[in-house]
């Protein structure tokens, strides 16, 4: 009835797994005792979970992944704390296969469910303001992209509790994550939280890419689109030809361990070598998916701080484009000791390293945009600084990495977590903080503390330093990645350093938390009533903060780069005056079937860990009948009449008035 | 899912043009899809090129490949990508008699191109040579099942439609529909042109 769940399968023997899931039971029980308390079920089915408006669905996404940050960097301390006290030999506190489950949820977490939704939800957030338009181009397929992901994100976070987590790493390499060697369902969740979740990755690429393309305002051309935009049609790119590989690598590993094939096994001719190039030839692409967004962020608020164009708009987006070339010809630089001959180790090195070009290309084009620049030390910017220095360093340790003979010394050891730690936390997670802090208001209306977005900057950045540096350090000794033991006592001391690290970088956490709090205590004080706090030079910012559902009454003319800016240069500068003439705006509907499509999804997924064939033909026959329902369904757009927008509009202007 | 207003061209909310428009940004975006289903169907081949000889002691391709079979297949699925290159032709032509009698007609014959795979895998798999006996035929099978399991969401998808047009005729909710989906079929042709060519000439030979 129930496949392989059983009452058994919950660990009720692990104290800290038991102890998490009550906390975790207690506050979502809050949660939900409160919004029924206030009666606000209603509201947030109408006003969010069946959203279609793009601006709500990034807010939503940037919020799941503050939550999970939480939960990966709880992971993270975890291992942290084991490896500070598990010298000599001794056991720590995690037993192997918790320590195991803990480094491999870590990385899912912190890759597939934080860095990626808050790529994805800047992403919804500000393309379609950034191109003046109305909303994404398939906005229906927008929400469903948003639930098949959270169904992604509910699956991880039940398999703490009911059952266990692939114990494989991240990538889950095969044969370690056969049914052979990994007999138990941890792997069948990592298998179906990424599937699903991936293939609503798939459906966010196809719908900005179409969105970008063909959905830009009057004069806005390619050469004239906002860096963010130019590196979000990158970013989008490489999701539209990567995640396929990835969706089919995990189908195959699903096929070897449901139906009894033989890809990737070690025996009846399976090919364990195939599913690390597969793997990678997504992976690789999918560093870049992270980082490219990430370097939008900071171009877009270095020229807003200085006051200047961005030094080299052409250059920086031919780099970009040049990056999204060559990630799909460097994968096998992870692993250059798999013994595919010096020639082809050759070629990928190099390749590799000619990816240094035009990211250098972009780091003397933020540096020359600062130069002669009234810069503003604003949290944004410090992010964009501690970004510059610290991802120059782990580009260099990447440079390092690429050449094979050093590669062979460094494969698998601290090396190498400290080097994509340092690109990864450098560079997206400070990206994406900034980008937080900087379209924050736009979003929501006002500014967010500055004091405490500083604090949290300031201990990220030490909190890195302290919590990595030492990694390098410990490599060359030869300490190895996902250790839960090891004998040497003298690697301790840095250990417990990189264990401060953490502690310090939770800190941080700590202090956007506040900040939020903070700021949402004291809105009104920092309300921005024009819409454009930072004085900043794109199409967003010509708009009400938080925008109409409709975005722009009239959508704007683009003229140049940087339109916006170019608009308040003229004589007389922009003024945001009242039009006289309104039109009815034509919108899509909201949607009940895209979140009930994600409940389906999940369900198929779990019952699909568990082997619970019934359930898994609910799951599918609910997808199926959902998505009939939605194409027979014609009522899915309606008109906001004229009077209404000019009704919005007015009361826009009568705030501004009243600021005046 | 698309709305016609949100095409920024023209700012006029419900004039004529714009449903075209909206059309136009569906079919562009299927052709987006499509490529990214041509990235799934590229990682099977290559797999199936790394695997195609790893038979480990099981049969070739030599062995259970059986040509004239295949190519009655292939003849089906190509003729059906002709009768649906004339569903369009009638839809442009506004004859939804037509439209309806040539997706039927598409219809039967993508079923009989599913009925043979079908045959063809029991056949392979009652003789003890299915997808779990190596890894060469965990890769054909997972080639040209991924391929036929594609041209069943298609055979669904025909018959909605079919429901669709009879119930409704032919509007601009229907004709860009038509339009993905016959760029779906096509597609699944040009996939299935490789899969007999890669997979059983080459495995044949």
């Amino acid at each position: 009835m129930f496949g392989k769940l059983s009452l058994d399968s919950i660990p009720y023997h692990e104290p800290i797994i038991m102890v998490t899931a009550t906390v975790i039971g207690i506050v979502g029980a809050l949660v939900v005792g409160l919004v029924t308390y206030y009666r606000k079920w209603g509201y947030l089915w109408r006003e969010w979970i069946t959203s279609i408006d793009h601006k709500k669905i990034g807010i939503m996404y940037f919020l799941v992944a503050l939550v999970m940050l939480i939960r990966g960097f709880a992971d993270a301390i975890m291992m942290r704390t084991q490896q500070a006290i598990a010298a000599g030999g001794a056991e720590g506190y995690l037993p192997p296969h918790h320590y195991d489950q803990i480094f491999t949820a870590h990385g899912v977490i912190m890759i597939f469910f934080v860095a990626m939704p808050m790529v994805i939800g800047l992403m919804n957030l500000v393309v379609p303001l950034q191109i003046g338009a109305r909303d994404v181009a398939f906005p229906f397929m927008n929400n469903v992209s948003f639930w098949l992901f959270a169904a992604g994100v509910i699956l991880v976070n039940v398999s703490l509790v009911i059952g266990e987590f692939a114990k494989t790493g991240w990538l889950a390499y095969a044969p370690l994550s056969e049914l052979q060697y990994s007999p138990d369902v941890g792997v069948d969740y990592w298998i179906w939280s990424l599937q699903i979740s991936g293939i609503g990755t798939t459906l966010t690429g196809i719908n900005f890419f179409v969105t970008i393309l063909k959905m830009r305002t009057k004069g806005m051309t390619l050469f004239r689109m906002p860096i963010f935009t130019w590196t979000a049609l990158c970013t989008n790119v490489l999701i539209i030809l990567s995640f396929p590989i990835l969706t089919a690598t995990i189908a195959l590993l699903t096929l070897d361990r449901y139906l009894g094939m033989h890809f990737f096994t070690n025996d009846m001719g399976g090919s364990q070598m195939m599913y690390v190039n597969l793997i990678w030839a997504w992976g690789h692409p999918e560093v870049y998916i992270l980082i490219l967004p990430a370097f939008g962020v900071f171009s877009e608020v270095i020229s807003t701080f200085t006051k200047k164009r961005l030094f080299g708009y052409k250059t920086m987006v031919w780099a970009t484009v040049a990056i999204t070339f060559l990630s799909f010809i460097v994968w096998l630089h992870h692993f250059f000791t798999m013994g595919a001959g010096a020639n082809v180790n050759a070629f990928f090195g190099i390749t590799t390293m000619i990816i240094a070009i035009p990211t250098g290309v972009k780091i003397f084009n933020w540096l020359f945009t600062m130069y002669r620049g009234r810069l503003e030390f604003t949290a944004p910017v410090l992010w964009t600084i501690g970004f510059i220095i610290t991802f120059t360093l782990g580009g260099m340790t990447g440079v390092m990495l690429a050449v094979p003979g050093a590669n062979f010394v460094l494969h698998n050891s601290l090396f190498v977590i400290a080097h994509f730690h340092n690109v990864i936390i450098g560079g997206v997670v400070f990206g994406m903080l900034a980008g937080f802090t900087y379209w924050f208001p736009k979003a929501f209306g006002f500014t967010l503390s500055e004091k405490w977005g500083k604090r949290s900057f300031w201990c990220w950045l030490v909190g890195f330093y302290m919590a990595f540096m030492p990694l390098y350090a410990l490599s060359f000794f030869g300490a190895m990645r996902r250790m839960q033991s090891y004998e040497q006592t003298e690697w301790q001391p840095l250990m417990i350093v990189a264990w401060v690290g953490a502690v310090i970088i939770a800190l941080g956490i700590a202090c956007i938390v506040i900040q939020l709090v903070v700021s949402i205590r004291d809105r009104e004080k920092n309300r921005d009533v024009t819409g454009d706090p930072w004085d900043a030079r794109t199409l967003e910012w010509s708009t009400s903060s938080p925008p109409p559902n409709y975005n722009f009454a009239h959508l704007p003319e683009v003229h140049s780069i940087d339109s916006y800016w170019e608009m308040k240069q003229q004589p007389g500068g922009f003024k945001r005056e009242l039009s006289t003439h309104f039109e009815d705006v034509h919108m899509p509907k909201n949607t009940n079937e895209g979140p009930i499509l994600g409940l389906f999804s999940l369900i198929f997924g779990f019952a699909l860990v568990w082997h619970i064939w019934w359930l898994v033909a609910v799951g599918a026959i609910g997808m199926f009948v959902t998505f009939m329902v939605r194409i027979h369904n014609d009522d899915v757009d309606y008109h906001i009449p004229a009077a209404e927008v000019e009704k919005t509009e007015r009361e826009y202007h009568k705030r501004l008035e009243m600021q005046a | 899912m698309a709305t016609d207003t949100l095409t920024n061209h023209d700012a006029h909310a419900h004039d004529g043009h714009e449903h075209h428009d909206a059309g136009a940004m569906k079919v562009f975006g299927f052709w987006i899809y499509l490529m990214s289903d041509l990235v799934i169907f590229g990682s099977l081949f290559a797999t199936f090129g790394v695997l195609g000889t790893a038979t480990a002691g099981g049969p070739t391709s030599q062995e259970i490949f059986e040509l004239p079979f295949v190519l009655v297949e292939t003849f089906l699925l190509l003729v059906s990508s002709f009768t649906f290159g004339l569903a369009v032709l009638a839809q442009n032509a506004g004859d939804r008699g037509a439209v309806l009698k040539w997706l039927a007609v598409t219809f039967l014959l993508g079923f009989g191109f599913v009925a043979m795979e079908v045959y063809e895998f029991h056949h392979l798999i009652v003789a003890g040579h299915g997808p779990d006996r190596s890894a060469f035929l965990s890769s054909f099978f997972t080639l040209v099942g991924t391929h036929g399991l594609h041209v069943t969401f298609g055979l669904i998808w025909i018959a909605t439609m079919f429901i669709q047009i009879s119930r409704r005729g032919l509007d601009s909710v229907t004709k860009p529909r038509m339009l993905c989906l016959s760029l779906f079929w096509h597609f699944l042709d040009i996939v299935w042109i490789c899969v007999f060519s890669f997979v059983y000439l080459f495995g044949a030979m």
